[in-house]
């Protein structure tokens, strides 16, 4: 139900058309971040505020929202974020990615194949990618600008010399359509090939830094990197112990204080698809309750 | 090979209520290939401005002054560096080196200069610093912990080590014992036979009788007492 | 290169400056300068504090834009040149050498990866040839290659500075600027750091502007001086015929105040 004290959505409607404005003009502008005025949200910093705007800004009420949080759709920041946007907006929510029209993600990318009907909305806490390396936010402007980015390389350089590989595994800087480096926030770099080629709009949101930048359908996304040290997309070497799934990004499970260990696929919903499918993994059968 | 007409010099001492002192006036001289001239005249006469004159070190007020087919006195910079590296050598009382560079990098560098390979070079700097009886443990170390007789040594070796087609030598044989001056004298010699022209003062009156061909007396270019 | 090349390339200048000049309000910061830069060149710049030799060389190399004049690098003009140009230019074939190298290196990147950094910044993407050629630019100033992944804070002025000459020369630039390169660095390394400058003109037919205030360095390293004062050039000449017969009352002045050792 709609709570009647609040706008569509929570944000007023000149704020949702000026995000829109910055949204489109991310679109336009592959990979390049754009400014906005972004507003105290009733959630904190580092909550995801800036894709709860960008998420305000794209739901109509016929939307079908999908919230997850490293993966998983029943962690205490996409619970949050549902039950917003269910009271705010009135929309409806789903678990499933396949039912999804809207879903904002932190630090993830569903393992099922999204589809051009789809929108995907992420969550930045660090939106610029030179960052770390030059902290003037007037110089990486520049940068940019002049597609000046050796510095980048100087970042996966320093890992190599230092780890004898590029140890760099979450927010792996992307080049977009051979123009603007990017951030693609803290998925894993197991995530990253699917940036590329993606039939869904792919939007970035971060509320602190004001900023917002964007993917449209079947842009070409690559990951940094050298020719004698190529990017590689890793993940554990190991099945998900519930269903079985060989091919999926792994979280690692203590389950005890011997250190006994379980790999479960991340991205909760795609395991419960594979195991109402009739997969099954090497747990699976002794403990059939987590299934509930 | 050198040729001076009518050359003067003086010298403007802005800081000591524009001082105008006037040094040399209708200089001429000149020098042929294979031939020596020593500049003669009491100290003070004006024989070490002429040669540095000649080297483009002090610029000239008026006249002409024709090392090969560059007028110093009205070059560029640039060509009077041309000039220097290929064509005017000097061999000066004074080492002026970058502290720390090896002795035979100094005699090699006028050769690397003009792009000799660096074996090359060094092989010419060691063939000139055993003639000239510098120990080769003191090839690796920097000449400007020398004696003087040996900075003297080194600055002569540097001065021969490419086949300069005019040479300024100022008191080649100053400091010298008698060993290392018949060497000095040999080289002038053999610089004379393949044509070098070559100015220079001698103190050592047996060493200017010895190679040079002609003297010429440089208190005939100072000016006039009226200015 | 070769003797037939190095006289080739002699017969243009690489630099042209015609009339530069630059204001701060009513205040001069450089005056009418004009001069040509020649390749395998040294030109030093002398003048006191204040004399306008560091904003003439942040005009040349862009850092400043100048109210008039014209600065030509080979065919092209330098002022008129779109920002990306002279960016390109600048980590390519120009190279700068700050007094301070604290200011100019990573200090949190490895020794490698400041070396590195203008040739992944032109297109390196071969870490293996990349790491090849930080160290041997590290061997070349005299750095030791087992330092390549230390950082530069560990490192002594004087090898910070050679530091930055190797981060500057690895792209091998055809000009370099230098604005006081020995300053505030002790004598014995200073020494060092001169006769690598002068191998590295001589070897790579480098054109040098090198600033200073240090008479001594200008007279073993550049072929051609420039005094400055007070935003003017008041004298320019061969090095050595300005030290020895200089023509102006303030670089009489000049020579004349130097200390003897």
């Amino acid at each position: 139900m709609t709570d009647q004290s609040y706008n569509f959505a929570y944000l007023d409607e000149q704020t949702k058309r000026m995000i829109r404005r910055a949204i489109l003009k991310g679109i336009a502008v592959p990979g390049y971040q754009v400014p906005f005025a972004s507003r105290e949200m009733p959630m904190p910093y580092g909550w995801g505020t800036g894709g709860v705007q960008v998420t305000a800004a794209c739901l109509v009420p016929e939307d079908r929202l999908k919230v997850i949080d490293q993966g998983a759709d029943d962690t205490t920041n996409a619970v949050s974020i549902r039950k917003f946007f269910a009271r705010t907006a009135g929309v409806a929510t789903t678990e499933r990615t396949d039912e999804a029209t809207v879903i904002q993600t932190r630090h993830r990318i569903p393992e099922t194949p999204l589809t051009p009907d789809q929108i995907l909305v992420y969550q930045v806490p660090i939106p610029e990618p030179l960052r770390f390396l030059e902290p003037r936010e007037s110089e990486t402007r520049k940068m940019h600008e002049l597609e000046e980015y050796g510095l980048m390389h100087v970042k996966l350089y320093e890992d190599i010399a230092r780890h004898g590989q590029i140890a760099t595994s979450y927010a792996y800087p992307v080049r977009v359509e051979g123009r603007y480096v990017m951030d693609p926030s803290p998925i894993p770099k197991f995530d990253n090939p699917k940036l590329s080629g993606c039939p869904a709009i792919q939007l970035f949101g971060a509320g602190r830094e004001q900023r917002i930048y964007a993917l449209p359908p079947w842009t070409e996304v690559v990951s940094l990197d050298f020719d004698d040290h190529p990017f590689e997309a890793s993940k554990a070497a190991h099945d998900c112990d519930l269903c079985g799934a060989g091919h999926s990004y792994l979280d690692e499970v203590i389950t005890d204080d011997q250190g006994t260990r379980m790999f479960v696929c991340s991205d909760t919903d795609f395991c419960a698809g594979r195991r109402e499918a009739g997969h099954q993994g090497r747990l699976w059968a002794s403990q059939p309750e987590a299934a509930e | 090979m050198i040729q001076i007409e009518n050359l003067s010099k003086y010298f403007t001492m802005h800081n000591q209520g524009g001082a105008v002192i006037p040094v040399m006036a209708e200089a001429f001289l000149t020098v042929a290939s294979g031939e020596c001239v020593g500049l003669t005249g009491q100290s003070g006469a004006g024989k070490s401005t002429l040669m540095r004159m000649v080297y483009g070190n002090y610029l000239s007020a008026g006249g002409s002054l024709r090392v090969g087919d560059v007028d110093v006195a009205t070059a560029s910079p640039r060509a009077i560096i041309q000039l220097r590296r290929e064509t005017l050598g000097y061999v000066s009382q004074f080492l002026r080196v970058v502290p720390r560079v090896s002795t035979l990098d100094v005699v090699a560098e006028p050769l690397l200069v003009l792009g000799a390979a660096r074996d090359q070079a060094r092989d010419r700097a060691a063939d000139l610093l055993t003639r000239l009886n510098i120990p080769q443990r003191l090839w690796p170390l920097s000449p400007t912990t020398f004696s003087g007789g040996e900075q003297q040594r080194v600055n002569i070796a540097r001065g021969f080590a490419h086949a300069y087609p005019a040479l300024l030598l100022d008191e080649p044989t100053a400091s010298l014992d008698a060993a290392n001056r018949e060497v000095v004298l040999t080289l002038i010699e053999e610089a004379k036979a393949r044509g070098a022209a070559i100015l220079g003062i001698f103190h050592d009156e047996p060493a200017r009788e010895r190679v040079c061909d002609r003297l010429v007396d440089v208190t005939g270019f100072t000016p006039r007492v009226a200015a | 290169m070769t003797v037939m090349e190095n006289i080739s390339a002699l017969n243009t200048p690489l630099l042209q400056v015609d009339g530069l000049t630059k204001r701060y309000g009513a205040r001069i910061g450089c005056a009418d300068v004009s001069f040509d830069l020649w390749p395998g060149e040294v030109l030093g710049i002398v003048g006191e504090s204040g004399s306008g030799k560091s904003t003439l060389l942040s005009c040349l190399a862009g850092h400043q834009t100048p109210d008039l004049g014209r600065v030509r690098y080979e065919d092209r003009d330098v002022l008129a040149m779109a920002e990306t140009e002279r960016r390109r230019l600048s980590r390519t074939d120009w190279a700068y050498v700050h007094q301070n190298p604290r200011d100019w290196l990573r200090m949190g990147v490895s020794a490698g990866g400041n070396v590195g950094e203008r040739l992944m910044a032109i297109g390196g993407r071969h870490y293996g040839q990349i790491r090849e050629t930080a160290t041997d630019w590290l061997g070349r100033v005299e750095i030791a290659s087992d330092r390549i992944d230390d950082r530069p804070s560990a490192f002594s002025g004087g090898m910070q500075q050679r530091l930055q000459i190797a981060r500057n020369l690895v792209t091998s630039p055809r000009l370099v600027f230098m604005d006081e390169p020995t300053g505030g660095l002790d004598v014995s390394v200073q020494a060092r750091l001169l006769d690598l400058l002068r191998g590295l003109v001589r070897d790579l037919g480098l054109s040098v502007i090198i600033v200073t205030h240090d008479l001594a360095v200008v007279r073993l390293l550049a072929h051609r001086l420039m005094v400055m004062k007070s935003g003017r050039v008041v004298e320019q000449g061969l090095t050595d015929q300005v030290l020895d017969d200089p023509q102006h009352a303030y670089t009489q002045l000049l020579v004349s105040s130097v200390l003897q050792v």
